[in-house]
């Protein structure tokens, strides 16, 4: 690990101050970033601790709905009477990341800004335009099982890892950000970028930015479900994975909002599949009718082209399922 | 005032350097080797401890940020004369081969039987809100972030079902 100067912040003001430095980085649970500071993936000249600001409430807002700490764990969200009650799917999503080791540690902001697992960007003897801006990407000629078909670009491939932020995605919920300037409040939807000519982005924070805390609406009708698709049945990355909350109205689908992990640079999330379900009665055609709109662009890369057919057969197990159509 | 880590119920100070991981500011500062380095990227939960109760990967934390916390060390569960149950049941059941992963599953296994005892849901449970049964599925996933290369998987599971039944006795 590189050396570095570590201070640690008494409050959100404070922690600001001291992050207004070359290359500073906040550090929560470090999980994710005390990983890549041994790979010399990150590495940051200060580390600003943030663990001693507060922001680890998890409270109802007036409007009934749930508002999560930025330094809430993983562990305190999944486990919390309200959250599993009236969000199982971010329960669900959260219980099916990591470990319970990773998860006590884990927080909510850093959960939604850890980033890729692409095995050229945590590899620093590999090409990565992520990493190293014009180094190029080993990954659409190389290794790609992990990689993304929809929303990739020339210059990257790689897929969001997270599961908890698919959840959120599907939810609905809003990311309220702090800077020294003012808050500002962004929906989950629009909180990752794609990446585009600027793969090194993964998110729409700015510098002097940090991310107080997400914000659940109130709990909607419906059945809620995560579904993972991985490689082996614990503590591996999603190959596809489905947040699914779709409520029903006698023989009709009322509600289905739907979002995709491990298929993108972010949670994905397509507006066109609501429309197209909604007032609709489930069978297998309107199924096929949602996989084909989701997949209309999906593109492989070699090694992970078996996600496109993945991508649509789970959409169908988990549209049956919460519609109680016969596969 | 110099700010101190709490390990098995005896302080000691924060080392100077930021880089120190709490795993290697216990092996190295505290002389507790009992702890294990496998991978240092926690995938393996060799470096399993419990912070003010709760596991974590000793490997992916810095000392630094641990000042006023209570770190409990498989030294501090038990010792040969005076084992914990789970020790004494990983023994019975040979929940080991090489014994390098041990002190990490038995660290994290304290720690499951205690979130088991809170209600905490776990990817295995078929609802999240009921009562948890300590079933071998439930053991498997719970227990998922320690490896074990010897793969004593089926004996680890044995004990650590043999361990919580005498702690519900």
């Amino acid at each position: 690990m590189r050396p570095f100067d570590y201070q640690r912040a008494d409050g959100l003001t404070h922690a600001g101050q001291l992050a207004d430095a070359d290359e500073a980085a906040y550090i929560a649970g470090g999980t994710n970033l005390l990983d890549l500071m041994k790979l010399q993936v990150e590495t940051p000249r200060r580390l600003v601790d943030i663990n001693k600001v507060g922001m680890r409430e998890i409270e109802q807002t007036d409007d009934g709905g749930l508002r999560i700490g930025a330094l809430a764990t993983n562990t305190a969200t999944a486990s919390h009477d309200l959250v599993r009650r009236n969000y199982p799917v971010l329960a669900r999503a959260i219980l099916a990341g990591a470990t319970q080791q990773l998860r006590n540690r884990a927080t909510t902001g850093g959960n939604l800004c850890q980033r890729t697992r692409c095995y050229y960007f945590t590899n620093i003897d590999q090409p990565c335009n992520k990493r190293e801006p014009g180094s190029g990407c080993g990954a659409i000629q190389g290794i790609a099982r992990l990689h993304a078909i929809l929303g990739t670009s020339s210059q990257c491939i790689a897929t969001y890892p997270g599961d908890m932020a698919v959840a959120l995605s599907a939810l609905d919920a809003k990311v309220e950000i702090a800077s020294e300037s003012g808050e500002r409040t962004v929906p989950v939807r629009d909180f990752h970028c794609l990446p585009g000519d600027t793969p090194w982005r993964d998110n729409v924070l700015e510098a002097g930015e940090i991310i107080t805390s997400v914000v659940l609406p109130p709990p909607v009708a419906g059945r809620q479900s995560y579904r993972k698709v991985r490689e082996r049945s614990s503590y591996a990355f999603a190959l596809v994975s489905i947040a699914s909350i779709v409520e029903m109205e006698g023989d009709m689908i009322a509600r289905a909002d739907l979002a995709f992990g491990g298929v993108a640079h972010i949670p994905w999330h397509d507006e066109r599949l609501s429309n197209l379900l909604v007032g609709q009665a489930p069978d297998r055609k309107l199924f096929d009718k949602a996989a084909d709109l989701l997949l209309e662009d999906a593109q492989g890369y070699g090694e992970n082209d078996f996600k496109i057919p993945l991508a649509r057969r789970t959409l169908h197990a988990v549209l049956s399922e919460a519609t109680g159509v016969d596969q | 005032m110099t700010e101190t880590i709490t390990v098995n119920e005896t302080e000691y100070p924060i080392p100077a350097d930021p880089r120190v991981s709490l795993l290697d500011f216990l092996r190295q500062h505290v002389g507790l080797t009992g702890t294990k380095k496998g991978c240092d990227h926690g995938q393996c939960g060799a470096c399993t401890v419990l912070v003010n109760g709760m596991r974590i990967n000793s490997c992916l934390s810095l000392a630094v940020m641990h000042g006023g916390d209570s770190v409990t060390t498989i030294e501090g569960l038990g010792n040969p004369e005076n084992p914990s149950a789970l020790q004494k049941a990983f023994v019975e059941h040979d929940g080991y081969q090489c014994g390098y992963c041990t002190p990490g599953q038995v660290c994290s296994a304290t720690a499951m039987l205690q979130e088991i005892d809170n209600g905490w849901p776990s990817d295995a449970s078929e609802s999240l809100e009921g009562e948890v049964e300590l079933t071998a599925d439930e053991i498997r996933e719970r227990m998922s972030g320690n490896l074990c290369r010897c793969g004593a998987y089926p004996n680890i599971v044995a004990a650590i079902r043999d361990a919580a039944k005498e702690d519900a006795a």
